[in-house]
């Protein structure tokens, strides 16, 4: 306890974070703009007819032409972020519109995006505007110079579980002893210059996999040990850089790279800030007071038991899987929201069969009537996409006037290489279930095994 | 500390050993076995199948206009019989083409103005009355290609005499000749244009685009292929006459209604089309060479899994041999017993899983340009 209680009256450098602040801001903006210009708000929220919700979330839904509206008000609030203007309405506003922009359909999750919601809600309660923000220079009483240690422990903290859960995933058979997916990516690459004829050696597959592995689980002890750190980071961007080369994955590794800066010691970000001084020509001594961040008691136990109760969430959440049976892989249930990166390659094919319960009369749903390309690919190899899928298919029918309306669905699927395999029960009518988070009994068992975590 | 030098190690093992690589001469069958050169197989679809498939059906395609100027200049029975055979011969080369709408024949939407059935017969008798057409209007794609012609030679009456009146002693013969004459000179054209632009820049353009992006001449043209397959063999010929999407049996949408028993024909034509190319068939028959089976092959001795390309053509055998128990007239099948349609449908089917699941997984192609982020 005594420790504990050492830990959270210890103080250091606000700089890591007013820099983890600023750069934060700067590509959450960098990314709303270039999801904006390369047309994906109209593409994926405002063209498509129908929407996948999350359990629970089905009121979160795309508001037409003003879904533009949401997008500039959270690149306006990642702006606010990142001069640190009226920061915490700034943080507050980003992470509850950034969420709602991911809720809106989940055909488009990513455990990137994930992240950001999940890190924005963390910088709701760290004070990361009282150092070089706006918020700082306009009024003197706010400026702390030093500020209790576990504000940026949490976020390394968070960075590390990200890092060390993707790994943990990565110990797995698939992963580790068929290459697979690497097996089945790298070899597309081979117009790459220098790497394109290597990617299709069995051998670099293997060390791909392994080493990225290896990487995840140990990059967050490496940045944490001072000997180690430097080369850790220079890892970071060797690693990162390399998944950009050879997956379409935006801008996710720039942010990997920038956020994992705050490992290193408050010189360097003074270093940084000092830089960022003299571009904008404003003085970074005027925030340099000595003074130190305290918190009322009440209001500690607040912000401390916030954060606690977080990360026990995050470091929990993963484990969920444990308590369904079957192949995670196969059944997703428990798969999202768990740091389960670039895991699989997984296609399907669903052919949805309406059926008048009386007549036996039965014809065919053709997707591409109801769902964008992109849509129909994520639906059709996710069960809780397929039930949802169903009953808006139900209802249309209904609307169209079909009576005693049975859906029923051919679908198969193929995991990581294996050849395509039925996935849904072909003989259960799709609307006696509704999405919920038990076990979903109508999922065909996979034919394989996968052995790991 | 240890971990970082034995990664620099292997990244300076990664790039000396490419650079070596590039510098051995080894030759190239040797070299074949470590990687599958994409643009022998664009070159191999393009040099052998493509083009040839294409400058083969401009020959038909022309004929088929030359015959149509005949006809109209005399029309008879006799005539007519020349312009159906035709006819025939060019809509059953059409189907050897028809899978390869990209490039040019994407920019025109050759497919649609060429073979959209079933055929707006309101709409064409409305347009032969009035005079008064743009068939290069979008919203002309039923009016036109060979299910129109297929109207205007075997639909228009009961039998050649009927159908030849309309262009003799109709008082608008002269309107229908033109009409006639107007279809076939579109087809004739829009083929020459297509095949024009293979024969010229083109075939340079889709050779050299060996780029792994969603832009590059494999990636787009294995799309375009299984989408062919899916919408335009599987539910088109297929699908849509048994009513596979309705539960209602819609003997009016098949190919070719009015030539009555040359629908299975084309669909049978249009199978071996697709299977051919699947395995890199040549144009002539004559040989194979670099396919997706090929380069399946390939792949599968990377993964040391199922051979796919084998499963493939076992299923496309299937389907073939499946067709034998179809009537010649895929209309009359649907009228008289729609069940060995439906289950052809079936079969199809499982042809399209593994074409669009499996095969476009292990080439690691993404379906449709879906451009945004992944993880």
């Amino acid at each position: 306890m005594n420790k504990i209680g050492k830990y959270l009256n210890s103080y250091t450098e606000t700089a890591p974070l007013a820099v983890f602040r600023i750069f934060f801001g700067l590509m959450m903006f960098a990314s709303i703009v270039r999801f904006w210009l390369n047309g994906w708000i109209e593409k994926l929220y405002i063209a498509p007819k129908f929407f996948f919700s999350y359990y629970g979330f089905e009121w979160v839904k795309p508001f037409g032409d003003f879904t533009y509206l949401l997008f500039i008000i959270c690149g306006i609030s990642s702006i606010l972020v990142a001069v640190g203007y009226k920061y915490r309405f700034a943080i507050i506003l980003f992470f509850l519109s950034f969420t709602y922009i991911e809720l809106m359909d989940k055909t488009t999750y990513l455990n990137h995006y994930y992240f950001i919601s999940v890190l924005s809600f963390l910088m709701i309660f760290l004070p990361a505007a009282c150092y070089f923000s706006i918020d700082a220079a306009r009024s003197p009483q706010k400026v702390f110079q030093k500020i209790p240690r576990w504000s940026i422990d949490a976020i390394k903290l968070l960075l590390a579980i990200v890092y060390f859960y993707a790994g943990l995933a990565k110990i797995n058979s698939d992963w580790l002893l068929r290459a697979m997916p690497l097996k089945i990516w790298l070899p597309s690459k081979y117009d790459l210059p220098f790497l394109g004829d290597l990617l299709q050696q069995e051998w670099v597959h293997y060390v791909f996999s392994w080493s990225g592995m290896f990487y995840d689980i140990l990059i967050p002890f490496l940045l944490l040990w001072k000997p180690t750190r430097f080369g850790a980071f220079l890892l970071v961007i060797v690693f990162h850089v390399l998944t950009r080369v050879l997956f379409p994955i935006g801008m996710f590794p720039y942010i990997m790279i920038v956020s994992a800066l705050i490992f290193f010691s408050p010189e360097v970000h003074h270093k940084i800030l000092g830089m960022i001084a003299k571009i904008i020509n404003i003085k970074k001594d005027r925030f340099d007071n000595s003074r130190i961040l305290f918190y009322k008691p009440i209001k500690r136990k607040v912000i401390t038991s916030v954060i606690t109760g977080f990360f026990i969430i995050q470091l929990l959440f993963p484990w969920r899987y444990l308590l369904y049976p079957g192949e995670l892989f196969w059944t997703e249930e428990g798969f999202r929201f768990s740091w389960r990166v670039m895991l699989m390659e997984k296609a399907g094919y669903a052919q949805f069969k309406i059926v008048d319960a009386k007549t036996g009369n039965r014809f065919y749903v053709d997707n591409s009537d109801f769902l964008t390309p992109f849509q129909e690919k994520q639906m059709a190899f996710q069960p809780d996409f397929i039930i949802e899928y169903a009953h808006f298919l139900e209802n249309h029918f209904r609307k169209d006037g079909h009576k005693n309306i049975e859906i029923y669905v051919e679908n198969y699927v193929a995991l990581n290489g294996r050849k395509s395999a039925p996935y849904i029960d072909p003989d259960v009518n799709l609307l006696n279930f509704a999405n919920s988070f038990e076990h979903k009994t109508y999922i065909l068992p996979f034919q394989d095994e996968i052995k790991g975590l | 500390m240890n971990k970082i030098p034995g990664f620099l190690l292997i990244l300076i093992f990664l790039f000396s050993a490419c650079s070596t690589e590039n510098e051995d001469k080894t030759p190239d069958n040797e070299k074949e076995e470590n990687s599958f050169d994409r643009e022998a197989m664009l070159v191999n679809w393009a040099d052998n199948i493509i083009l040839p498939a294409f400058q083969n059906f401009e020959s038909s395609t022309r004929t088929l206009e030359e015959q149509t100027t005949a006809f109209i200049q005399d029309p008879s029975v006799a005539k007519l019989e020349v312009i159906r055979s035709a006819f025939r011969t060019a809509y059953l080369d059409f189907q050897s083409v028809s899978m390869f709408e990209i490039g040019k024949a994407e920019q025109l939407n050759y497919r649609n103005f060429l073979n959209t059935y079933p055929a707006n017969t309101t709409n064409i008798r409305e347009k032969i009355e009035t005079g008064s057409y743009n068939l290069e209007l979008p919203s002309s794609y039923a009016e036109q290609g060979f299910p129109a012609l297929d109207f205007l030679i075997n639909g228009l009456g009961a039998n050649e005499a009927e159908i030849v009146s309309f262009y003799t002693e109709n008082p608008n013969a002269s309107a229908y000749k033109s009409y006639l004459e107007a279809v076939s000179t579109r087809i004739n054209a829009l083929t020459v244009e297509v095949s024009d632009s293979w024969h010229g820049d083109y075939r340079d353009t889709f050779v050299n685009n060996t780029s792994s992006s969603s832009t590059g001449a494999v990636d787009k043209f294995t799309n375009d292929y299984v989408m062919y397959f899916e919408k335009f063999l599987r539910s088109g010929k297929i699908g849509y006459p048994a009513g596979a999407f309705t539960g209602e049996p819609s003997p009016q949408n098949t190919e070719a209604y009015y030539a009555n028993d040359f629908s299975k024909e084309l669909y049978l034509k249009a199978l071996e089309s697709v299977q051919d190319f699947f395995n890199g068939v040549h144009f002539d028959g004559s040989s194979a060479g670099k396919s997706y089976k090929q380069y399946l092959d390939y792949l599968d001795s990377i993964k040391e899994g199922a051979n796919l390309g084998e499963l493939i053509n076992l299923q496309f055998d299937t389907i073939k041999a499946q067709a034998d128990s179809l009537d010649a007239s895929l209309k009359e099948q649907v009228r008289t017993n729609n069940t060995p349609m439906l289950e052809a449908f079936d079969l199809l089917q499982m042809a399209v899983v593994l074409l669009k699941v499996d095969m476009m997984q292990a080439l690691s192609i993404s379906v449709d340009y879906v451009d945004s982020d992944g993880d």
